[in-house]
């Protein structure tokens, strides 16, 4: 049977990935991708722990759907943002973005 | 009458306000505002004598009038206090009378002088401050008024201010003064420290009481070093030949007569701090002698009249210092009153004849005697009085002194003492017979110097000649040891000791003080034995007095090679060291920014980064109480 360690790995290590992809990723929209990695990492802890503590309710199901709307919210966001930024300065690199630098 | 005594002091302050604010354009006005309150001052003063003598208030038994000014309850006390005793009223009317006859004196020498008025007004502040140091009740209202006489003392010695030797001179005098003043203060405060209180009566009671004398001699030192300063005994004498670039009442005034005075009436006035520490007694003795011979050895070869006569004045006060010390603060007193009377007798004269010939060095004057009659019978008055011939008042303060100095073996206990400040204080009294009759033989007798038009001064100048002379004869008449009720009958310290005639001092010192005439008689009246020739035979000596032991030298030395070196060390230090410090800090501050702002790369996944990393470490931190240790 697949118990709930295994599930808590499996959003680990989607975890990991979301992070590496946010923090280590040149496009900034992969740095996006990375985000929703992240939170949908998130989500399957969430169902994982609904399923085999609480069964009988639907608490851990309820917040994952709001983790999906407020994620795509702030997806769109996102992307407006880099639309900006992309016809500003023509460029989706993160590390052009600099201009708070020393 | 007595409870008009705080007038005295108020008076003449009153008219430097007048002056100052109202009557400045007007000359004669100014003049008479200062002489009138000075005239007011006299009256007082001269019924509180009255008043003293006729009502038994002796030195045991004063009156007080007092007030408080400054109190913190339970610890400190400031009053405003007047003090009247013999010792006080003595000194109120010499300084008041003084002061009124050279305020007549001074619009006949000050004559068309542009700063006529400010000149009456320093005198009336001087007067007020002078009076309010011998009338105050305690210690701290008398370093207050002997602070406010230095800075009087500045500003007249300073009056011709656009002369660079006379600014130079009143910075001397009150820069000497504050080293003297520095070291009263601390006597004054650690006295406050050991007895809770600045009165003068209450100290009385309490410093004999006292256990510790070590303690008491240092406090009576410190003390004593603001007399030192003050009333110019050597180390801090450099001052007063300086201070004849004032005009020359102000010498006759302040350093003759009065001021200089000032600390030998704190001595005595104070005088049972040091009687009960006789350690202090003895130095201020030894300074005092000390003082006196070396002080008389310069004015035996000084060619300037003020010159000669400031030095007189200050051997004189050695002299008084010295009695003080010796035990006898009437002796002390007696020779004050007498002194201040023909010295400035003398300093008046010695105007009355710089205003007619107008120059200063006696040897290009001569002759004097047959154009200034008045002068030179005042000056020859005031001379012999100085010198101590019998009986002008000179002659019974100088013994009385010449008598304490015998007896000082008993004081201390060391019988040699008593031999040996009596050769000192015979040998300073034919100095100074010799030195003023060297004066007058010079200046008034003698060959006429070519080109002299001397002519006789303005009755405003003679007639306080005259007043002072008549003092310079009969002054001494108070004191004499053949009067029961004399001086010493009310101002003493401890009982009264009435003095009985000593006649192997009197003939004694009378052949000395002739002596000394003889001798000035045959250099400079006949001329027998030249005063050149022996000037070349004994050089050396000549030039090491006529230098003044070259005192102003080692100290100017002193300052460039030893003071100025520290100074620059101290320099070093706060640019050095402190400034490293505080600008250190800054300039540390700098850099550490100017690093870290590395920090800032701009680069948006970084700070992701760094944010996470912070978020796991936070919930680290909170997970391990609750997972039960590490």
């Amino acid at each position: 049977m697949v118990g709930l360690n295994e599930y808590l790995i499996f959003a680990a290590i989607l975890f990991c990935i979301g992070l590496y992809g946010a923090v280590a990723k040149k496009n900034a929209v992969a740095v996006l991708m990375g985000i929703e990695l992240m939170l949908n990492s998130v989500n399957i802890n969430l169902i994982a722990f609904n399923r085999f503590l609480t069964p009988s309710e639907v608490t851990g199901q309820v917040f994952a759907i709001i983790v999906v709307v407020v994620a795509a919210a702030e997806v769109a966001v996102g992307l407006a943002l880099i639309l900006n930024i992309y016809r500003q300065r023509l460029t989706t690199d993160v590390n052009d973005l600099d201009w708070l630098k020393w | 009458m007595i409870q008009f005594a705080w007038l005295i002091p108020v008076l003449p302050i009153i008219a430097f306000a007048v002056i100052v604010f109202l009557t400045r354009r007007m000359q004669m006005v100014s003049a008479l505002t200062a002489i009138v309150a000075m005239a007011g001052s006299l009256i007082i003063a001269i019924g509180v004598l009255v008043q003293v003598f006729s009502t038994n208030i002796t030195i045991a038994e004063p009156v007080e009038l007092v007030v408080r000014w400054l109190e913190v309850p339970g610890s400190l006390l400031i009053e405003a206090g007047v003090l009247i005793d013999p010792l006080s009223s003595v000194m109120l009317f010499v300084v008041t009378s003084i002061a009124f006859l050279i305020m007549i004196y001074s619009i006949g020498y000050m004559k068309g002088d542009p700063g006529f008025s400010v000149f009456f007004a320093y005198l009336s502040l001087f007067s007020t401050s002078m009076l309010g140091l011998v009338i105050s009740n305690n210690y701290f209202l008398t370093f207050m008024f002997w602070e406010l006489v230095g800075l009087s003392s500045y500003l007249l010695i300073g009056f011709y201010w656009n002369k660079d030797s006379a600014s130079d001179a009143s910075k001397k005098a009150f820069i000497t003064n504050r080293v003297g003043d520095f070291g009263f203060m601390l006597g004054m405060f650690f006295l406050f420290l050991l007895f809770g209180t600045f009165n003068f009566q209450e100290l009385s009671v309490a410093i004999p009481a006292f256990a510790n004398k070590t303690l008491l001699t240092i406090v009576a030192l410190l003390v004593f070093v603001g007399p030192i300063a003050k009333s110019a005994q050597f180390p801090l004498h450099v001052w007063l030949p300086d201070a004849m670039e004032g005009p020359t009442p102000v010498s006759a005034l302040i350093h003759a007569a009065t001021m200089v005075a000032a600390g030998v009436y704190l001595l005595a006035r104070g005088f049972v701090l040091f009687e009960s520490a006789k350690t202090a007694l003895l130095i201020i003795a030894i300074i005092g002698g000390f003082s006196a011979v070396f002080a008389a050895t310069i004015g035996l070869v000084q060619r300037d009249i003020k010159r000669i006569l400031a030095f007189s004045t200050m051997s004189q006060l050695g002299y008084m210092v010295m009695a003080i010390g010796l035990g006898s603060i009437t002796a002390g007193m007696f020779h004050l009153t007498t002194h201040a009377f023909f010295k400035a007798l003398l300093f008046l004269g010695a105007g009355s004849v710089i205003h007619a010939v107008h120059t200063q060095d006696i040897f290009e004057m001569g002759g004097l005697a047959k154009k200034m009659k008045t002068t030179t019978w005042t000056f020859l008055i005031g001379s012999l009085s100085l010198a101590g011939i019998f009986p002008l008042a000179g002659f019974w303060s100088k013994d009385e002194i010449l008598v304490t100095a015998l007896n000082a073996g008993e004081i201390f206990g060391v019988p040699f003492l008593g031999p040996l400040f009596l050769t000192l204080g015979l040998l300073v009294a034919f100095m100074t017979a010799f030195y003023m009759f060297r004066l007058i033989f010079v200046a008034f007798f003698g060959s006429e110097q070519a080109g002299q038009e001397a002519h006789e001064s303005p009755i405003s100048m003679t007639f306080p000649l005259v007043i002072l002379a008549v003092f310079a004869i009969f002054a001494g008449f108070i004191g004499t040891p053949f009067t029961d009720n004399g001086f010493a009958a009310w101002v003493y310290y401890g009982h009264p000791h009435l003095p009985e005639p000593n006649y192997f001092i009197m003939i004694f010192s009378t052949i000395v003080a002739f002596a000394g005439i003889l001798f000035a008689w045959i250099i400079y009246g006949k001329k027998a034995i030249s005063a050149e020739k022996l000037a070349v035979r004994f050089s050396a000596i000549h030039t090491l007095l006529y230098n003044k032991y070259y005192i102003d030298e080692a100290y100017q030395w002193f300052f460039d090679k030893v003071f100025l070196r520290i100074a620059d060390g101290c320099r070093w230090f706060d640019r050095t060291i402190v400034d490293g410090i505080a600008d250190g800090f800054g300039d540390g501050l700098r850099e550490m920014g100017a690093r870290l702002r590395f920090i800032q790369t701009g680069n948006l996944q970084n700070y992701a980064l760094v944010i996470f990393a912070a978020v796991v470490i936070i919930a680290l931190w909170l997970a391990v109480p609750v997972l039960g240790g590490i």
